[in-house]
């Protein structure tokens, strides 16, 4: 109990700061990222360690991997994660998908074996993406200036707080034998970086300056799914015809 | 409806048949946007599946499917113009061209490196939401890769134009094609001026020429 008021207390004093960091967000040249140098510097020692050991790792990963067996364990976290998802989705009332959640979760734990296989995306449950970052953004929570931490890349102020609420409901964490949670852990990292390599394939060919592409790419992809995939329209002013 | 088919009486023979082969041309104009997409798609992932020339990173072959069968139905010049944002009435006609040409180019080649990635990947179409008047709608795919839990989705904003449905964005994963250059173009026209803009394309354009060896 007195646990859960610390943690409580924590993440009040994480929002309140993040609130205050939003607050100074006109500081920079661009006012959602007033923390542009910084970010910067961060992003390339990213990039560099992305270059260095995440993409060949994942490469030799996908390479080694027949398909169906790197499915299986995308599944297989995708599946773990699904709890989570649905109580993100109760936390923002939709209780539709709430229950869509929880269905996939039970299906496919059993029938799909712990699921490795995603038989509720077969009968046409779909998943949905949802974290605790979205459920902060759905109840009105900015997301405050663009940040680009260590090794995880982009976030904002608002989800990079939320992503450590996250990951204190995500199991995999939660696994007490440390060596078999840091495997866990780093396998799901690596077939994530995985998935990734054609886009970051296409991001290489798109952008004239990746930095600037990949923030706002960002920030678009979380606004996008704040809403569920249909933002309101901003306003066009330029697009004049 | 009376006026057409008293013409048609009068029509000589070979210009009947003139206009009976001309008909399918003009009704590809009044196809559907979602159709449109469905049947260019389908078309196009039949070649890639086909050729193993495009599945071996053949770039002039990706760029000669891209260039027939999908660069027609996109508004590049809209394209240009949204990315621009306010700095397009600031460009001159040429300049408007120009940047017109060299972000074309990099679109084509962006596209192209997406293209040549896909394998074994499934494409579902989502019902379109449309009332007959609109002039402006959004089609939307999902594309489904192996290896991985989650399909993408990929939208397909189009509007109407007197020569049928054009695409005037591409968005991924929710994230826009067109308007994620903004930023980019910005800062490089408050920092070079609209021609450094167009140079930095052009450069760009002329790496992307050269086939990487860091091909996946």
């Amino acid at each position: 109990m007195r646990n859960g008021v610390t943690k409580a207390k924590a993440l009040c004093a994480a929002l309140l700061l993040a609130g205050t960091l939003a607050g100074c967000a006109t500081l920079g040249d661009n006012p959602r990222d007033p923390l542009e140098p910084y970010n910067r510097a961060m992003f390339s020692f990213n990039d560099a360690v992305d270059g260095a050991v995440l993409k060949p790792v994942a490469k030799g990963y996908r390479a080694v991997l027949p398909g169906f067996l790197r499915t299986g364990i995308s599944n297989f976290f995708s599946n773990v994660e699904d709890a989570w998802i649905c109580v993100n989705d109760l936390l923002q009332g939709k209780f539709q998908s709430g229950l869509d959640d929880f269905g996939r979760l039970f299906f496919n734990s059993t029938f799909g074996i712990a699921g490795v296989f995603d038989f509720a995306s077969d009968v046409g449950m779909q998943k949905n993406n949802e974290d605790f970052g979205q459920t902060l953004g759905w109840w009105g929570v900015g997301s405050g200036p663009y940040v680009v931490l260590p090794f995880l890349g982009p976030s904002t102020a608002r989800d990079g707080l939320a992503f450590l609420v996250d990951t204190q409901a995500d199991p995999v964490w939660r696994i007490d034998d440390v060596p078999l949670r840091n495997t866990a852990v780093g396998v799901r990292f690596i077939g994530r970086r995985a998935e990734l390599l054609d886009a970051t394939s296409v991001i290489e060919q798109a952008a004239l300056d990746k930095y600037t592409f990949v923030r706002e790419a960002w920030l678009q992809r979380r606004r996008n799914l704040v809403y569920d995939g249909e933002p309101p329209r901003e306003k066009d002013e330029d697009d004049s015809r | 409806m009376k006026t057409t088919r008293v013409r048609m009486k009068a029509m000589s023979p070979l210009r009947f048949l003139l206009l009976a082969l001309l008909a399918p041309l003009a009704q590809a104009q009044n196809v559907a946007p979602d159709v449109l997409v469905k049947s260019i798609t389908e078309e196009v992932v039949t070649v890639l599946k086909r050729d193993k020339d495009i599945q071996a990173g053949d770039p002039k072959k990706v760029a000669d499917l891209i260039e027939t069968k999908i660069l027609p139905h996109f508004n590049f010049t809209r394209m240009t113009r949204i990315a621009m944002a306010r700095n397009w009435r600031q460009a001159s006609p040429e300049q408007q061209k120009e940047l017109t040409t060299e972000f074309q180019t990099l679109l084509v080649r962006t596209y192209s490196t997406a293209l040549s990635n896909f394998r074994d990947q499934q494409v579902d179409y989502k019902p379109l939401r449309w009332r007959p008047g609109d002039t402006d709608v959004t089609v939307r795919t999902e594309v489904k890769q192996p290896g991985s839990s989650q399909p993408v989705g990929i939208d397909y904003e189009m509007e109407k134009t007197p020569n049928g449905w054009k695409v005037y964005d591409v968005k991924v994963g929710g994230v826009s094609l067109v308007t994620t250059y903004r930023e980019t173009f910005a800062s490089e026209v408050r920092a070079k001026g609209v021609d450094g803009l167009i140079k930095s394309l052009a450069e760009k354009n002329r790496q992307g020429a050269q086939p990487k060896s860091d091909k996946t």
